[in-house]
């Protein structure tokens, strides 16, 4: 495989995220929505963190910044931070079982979702209900199998 | 890794502070919104294939009906535009005598609603109308019954606009009844307004509608708002607490209005005063 496919099979991979999270869902369930493109992120930056590292995490929260219309750099700076947590343990993470690595996955999901709070409390926004805390949770049971899935993707694409 | 990650921190830091204090001029956030906006077409496009099929594949009897339906409700509207234009006319002569100016009439851009998800806790919806189509920043935006909100952000293809109930949204107001004069704030539920401002002894009950009072310049004059649903008078508190609905069916409407003329220009335009020297 050339290197460029491996990149466009992450560049999709991306893009799939950004589609799950603009779909529009039913009101009860809108406040419950993962964040897709953290999760696809993690699983890229244990798996191939010499390709997918702080940068490309950066990038794509300013992506997500721009099609969702929050505050430019909100998500870019806590992918970023939360990306390089994970480059720095992804040894460790990446021979956890996938209970364990849910654990690191919920850890790092709500330190996103607290930077989030933190910026939204800072410019004024008003401090949002506990249902805020839903998307981590339901994000976490969803990781192994986006891992498994993404795996799988991984592997029959060949990225290195 | 780890410079990089501080650098880039810092980047995001500046960015949020250029964005949120708007020192990020209009081009790069329609330049954002431009880019943006293919992804958002996308989305969107299974729910307009399927509102196209729902339409095309409707029967004949059921658009007959809508059809003597929609006949019927043109001539009451006719009917009562009738009247309206005669009481147009003689508002514009009763302002001519008061040497006040008078926007007759409104255009508008009819824009329909696209179907993506923003962020779920600030009240922004997305429009398929651009500065292509001749949207700017600050147009207030109507539906049938009444305010929606105004343009947020606009692109090149489509626009953002923020409704009245979201947190960081005001708008001026006055009750239709009597003329008294408030700004109804948004609070993050969209059923709901708050007018902190009004003292205890303001004449404001249940049931009043408010209107836009063209204070300001945001928002043309008369248009209704929202309609008076509680009236909490607690002595040991400073002012009243009143709660309004609003009148627009902000979770509902598809179609929405783009209002073009902006009646109050003249309040915010120094121009006049340059023109007086």
């Amino acid at each position: 495989m050339t290197p460029g496919h491996g990149w466009l099979v992450i560049l999709a991979s991306f893009l799939v995220a950004y589609i799950l999270l603009l779909v529009p869902l039913p009101a009860w369930a809108n406040g419950a929505r993962p964040e897709w493109v953290a999760l696809v992120l993690f699983y890229w930056c244990m798996a191939v963190p010499h390709r997918v590292g702080v940068g490309i995490a950066w990038l794509a929260g300013l992506g997500q910044d721009a099609l969702q219309a929050s505050l430019l750099g909100q998500h870019a700076f806590a992918y970023a931070v939360a990306a390089y947590l994970v480059l720095k343990l992804h040894r460790r993470i990446r021979v956890y079982p996938l209970s364990q690595q849910a654990l690191i996955v919920l850890i790092l999901l709500s330190l996103i979702n607290l930077v989030q709070v933190w910026i939204n409390g800072f410019i004024g926004r008003p401090t949002p209900a506990m249902t805020y805390w839903l998307p981590p949770v339901i994000g976490t049971l969803l990781w192994p199998w986006v891992f498994i899935f993404m795996r799988g993707v991984r592997r029959h694409y060949g990225v290195q | 890794m780890t410079t990089r990650v501080v650098l880039l921190s810092m980047i995001s830091v500046g960015l949020m502070a250029l964005d949120h204090r708007q020192h990020l001029t209009a081009p790069v956030r329609e330049g954002v919104q431009t880019v943006a906006s293919p992804m958002h077409y996308l989305v969107n496009l299974p729910f307009d294939l399927v509102d196209h099929a729902s339409v095309n594949m409707r029967s004949r009897r059921a658009l007959l009906e809508e059809n003597a339906r929609l006949r019927d409700q043109h001539l009451l509207y006719d009917a009562r535009l009738q009247r309206m234009d005669q009481l147009e006319r003689e508002n514009i002569r009763l302002q001519g005598l008061l040497e006040s100016s008078y926007e007759v009439e409104d255009s508008v851009l009819i824009a329909e609603l696209m179907r993506v998800a923003l962020d779920p806790y600030r009240h922004i919806l997305q429009l398929d109308k651009g500065t292509r189509h001749g949207v700017v920043n600050g147009q207030p935006v109507l539906d049938a019954h009444g305010v929606m909100g105004q343009v947020d952000s606009a692109g090149r293809t489509t626009s953002q606009v923020r409704l009245i109930t979201d947190p960081g949204h005001a708008i001026p107001v006055q009750v239709n009844r009597n003329g008294l004069r408030s700004i109804a704030y948004g609070n993050g539920n969209l059923r709901e307004l708050d007018l902190p401002h009004l003292p205890h002894n303001a004449d404001v009950q249940p049931g009043d509608l408010l209107v836009t009072s063209g204070l300001g310049g945001g928002f043309p004059q008369g248009y209704p708002v929202a309609r008076v649903t509680d009236v909490v008078r607690e002595p040991g508190e400073p002012f009243a607490r009143v709660v309004a609905e609003p009148t627009a069916a902000l979770d509902r409407s598809r179609e929405m209005l783009v209002v073009r003329s902006r009646t109050g220009d003249k309040y915010i335009d120094d121009e006049p005063l340059e023109a007086q020297k």
